[in-house]
């Protein structure tokens, strides 16, 4: 019986599990693999060494120099947008669950996600207007009379890219904190306040912790595929906010050297999981 | 004066009327309890009292202070929840700790409060523990703690015992009762269950459709009903059509009978005569003496093991009467389709308007 159940399992997630295999397992692989040789002008050396890593992390000229400042870039960059996507999102998803009456929260999550309906290139290139030397945010500002000329650090700079992508992945946040939330037992609240609580304490002790799984979650669901984004740099980053998957591309392009593109993806994998790693342990006593 | 006094208490949720003009007045170290049957408005009158719900008419003061605009935070109240909220992220001891936080007392203070309250109900030792490793009745017990070491003036329990099985359910019902005897505190305990309001309270208030029916001790409350529904809502209550002439009662399928005027409880005229089913003997199980006595036949039976529950028919009344029996050792059990005599005191009957 056990058995029989057993190989049904296996039976049931083979499909998956081997497309998940042949189309994640195998690429990573591939890329750790191609991270160990070397490019000789137009022939790639296959000896295995660990000479790209000792550029990229170690060496004092150019080319071990700037992967490092991207990478602590992408890191600062990826960091300021979870914080104020969580930020943002937080009130938001709270409102929803607590003052939206239930027949309407459907709507209301609907409502959220409507900017995925247009594709994400359209509304980068619709911050590009907003932000832009002739854009709503300058005109708005000389018109009022607060500036004498438009603002250019408004567009292509790291604060354009935090802005950016601080909208694309705010439903990625609002939703799983939202779901924390909706778990919570209303019980639990009227009991804070009846021991003699009033309603900011009753948050600070009853809800805010009770919804950390949610903030835990939508942190590290906007925080790991921002570290890797490189469309919204390159569209509104400007020279100051490329980040180090912009460097990947440019390697495995038009730098030809895909061995280094693929040892910058490994560090900047190996980041990512090592910060999140922490992050997650840090956060355990909430989550457990 | 009363500890808690409402007078006029109104409620409305929109359209609908949850609480009627509710007068109530409950004296300081009483076990009170609200009776009655779901949607009668008793959490809702017991939500008010906490400061969950305004009110939209009337006046409640506890300890003589008017309680409009106070909330829960600040009312001397605590409240036992039907769910026990306790918070799942916290210890045991952090849960029964968390309204001390406002106390003037040192941290060693609040230990050792936190460890009196615990030990009080029973969970000494389990400080530590997280709530999803308690049983349902520990749990209680911590909501219980959390509520007492706080020291309110009354203690609020929302139906407390419902999601406990029988045998625990009967446990906590003796060791609240031991609990308010021990801290003085006021209790006021919301129920469903009619045997529970019995057992534990000093008086029970009696709701139905948003009103009080009647507020009286335990024993009134089932000798003497307010009204028939009162008296169909405490326990098993036969009642039989019956006609009040020159101080005599006709009562069908029966005979006649004379009653004192306490035994009245409304207008006379046409009436209906109630009479509890442990009110009345099977003649053939056990004699009694100076009854009258009745004929019918043994339509059903219930076999409860101490109780032997016969419904019997009477001839000339719709239905049936129920007779409960005491099983004692060696007494008969008699069949159904079998002649019955019922014997009956007319001192045990009561007489509703129709």
């Amino acid at each position: 019986m056990g058995h029989g159940e057993t190989s049904k399992g296996w039976a049931l997630i083979a499909p998956p599990a081997l497309y998940a295999l042949a189309l994640l397992a195998l690429p990573l692989g591939a890329v750790v693999v191609l991270s160990f040789f070397t490019q000789d002008f137009l022939t790639l050396d296959t000896t295995p060494t660990l000479e790209n890593y000792r550029i990229v992390l170690t060496d004092p000229g150019f080319a071990g120099q700037l992967p490092r400042t991207l990478l602590v870039r992408s890191v600062t960059i990826a960091g300021l947008v979870t914080v104020c996507t969580v930020l943002l999102a937080y009130p938001v998803a709270y409102y929803v669950s607590f003052h939206v009456a239930p027949e309407r929260k459907s709507l209301w999550l609907f409502l959220i996600t409507i900017p995925f309906w247009t594709s994400y290139l359209v509304r980068v290139f619709l911050w590009k207007v907003i932000l832009n030397f002739d854009g709503v945010v300058n005109r708005t500002l000389l018109n009022l009379g607060w500036i004498d000329e438009p603002i250019r650090a408004f567009l292509y700079s790291p604060a354009a890219v935090v802005i950016t992508l601080t909208h694309a992945f705010a439903p990625f946040a609002i939703l799983p904190i939202f779901v924390a939330l909706e778990k919570i037992d209303r019980p639990l609240l009227e009991a804070s306040r009846d021991l003699g609580e009033g309603t900011l304490r009753t948050f600070a002790r009853v809800t805010l912790p009770l919804s950390m799984p949610g903030v835990v979650a939508a942190v590290l669901i906007v925080f790991i595929p921002t570290i890797g984004d490189y469309v919204t740099p390159r569209l509104v980053g400007g020279p100051d906010g490329l980040m180090i998957a912009n460097l990947i591309q440019s390697q495995f392009g038009r730098l030809s050297n895909a061995p280094m593109g693929a040892t910058l993806a490994v560090i900047a994998m190996a980041s990512v999981g090592l910060i999140s790693l922490l992050f997650v342990l840090a956060t355990r006593r909430w989550t457990r | 004066m009363s500890l808690i006094d409402l007078s006029g208490v109104q409620k409305w949720y929109g359209e609908y009327h949850a609480l009627r003009g509710i007068d109530l007045q409950i004296a300081a170290g009483e076990f009170f309890s609200l009776l009655g049957p779901s949607g009668c408005g008793k959490t809702t009158l017991l939500r008010t009292i906490a400061g969950f719900e305004g009110i939209d008419a009337g006046t409640l003061r506890i300890d003589g202070l008017d309680m409009r605009g106070v909330t829960p935070d600040r009312r001397p109240t605590n409240m036992v929840f039907q769910s026990y909220a306790i918070f799942p992220h916290l210890t045991v001891a952090q849960n029964v700790a968390y309204g001390l936080r406002r106390t003037a007392d040192g941290r060693e203070e609040k230990a050792r409060r936190v460890g009196e309250a615990l030990e009080m109900v029973g969970l000494g030792g389990y400080g530590g523990r997280r709530p999803h490793e308690l049983s349902g009745g520990q749990r209680q017990r911590v909501a219980l703690a959390r509520a007492l070491v706080l020291r309110p003036k009354v203690l609020l329990l929302d139906e407390p015992l419902s999601a406990l099985d029988r045998k625990m359910r009967e446990t906590m019902q003796s060791e609240l009762r031991r609990l308010q005897r021990q801290v003085g505190i006021t209790f006021i305990l919301v129920t469903h269950d009619q045997e529970e309001a019995l057992i534990m309270s000093d008086r029970v208030a009696v709701m139905f459709e948003g009103a009080i029916a009647q507020v009286a001790s335990p024993q009134a409350l089932y000798s003497r009903p307010a009204d028939r529904r009162v008296a169909d809502f405490l326990g098993a209550m036969n009642f039989l059509p019956a006609e009040v002439r020159d101080g005599r009662v006709e009562i069908a399928g029966l005979g006649a009978c004379e009653v004192e005027p306490e035994q009245v409880i409304g207008a006379g005229g046409m009436a209906e005569a109630g009479m509890r089913p442990e009110a009345m003997t099977m003649l053939d199980v056990q004699p009694g003496e100076g009854l009258r006595e009745a004929a019918g036949t043994i339509a059903d039976r219930a076999y409860y093991g101490d109780m032997t529950y016969y419904m019997v028919e009477l001839p000339g009344v719709p239905g049936h009467v129920t007779v409960s029996m005491k099983n004692r050792p060696g007494s008969a059990v008699l069949d159904v389709g079998a002649p019955a005599r019922i014997g009956w005191d007319p001192r045990a009957v009561l007489l509703f308007p129709a």
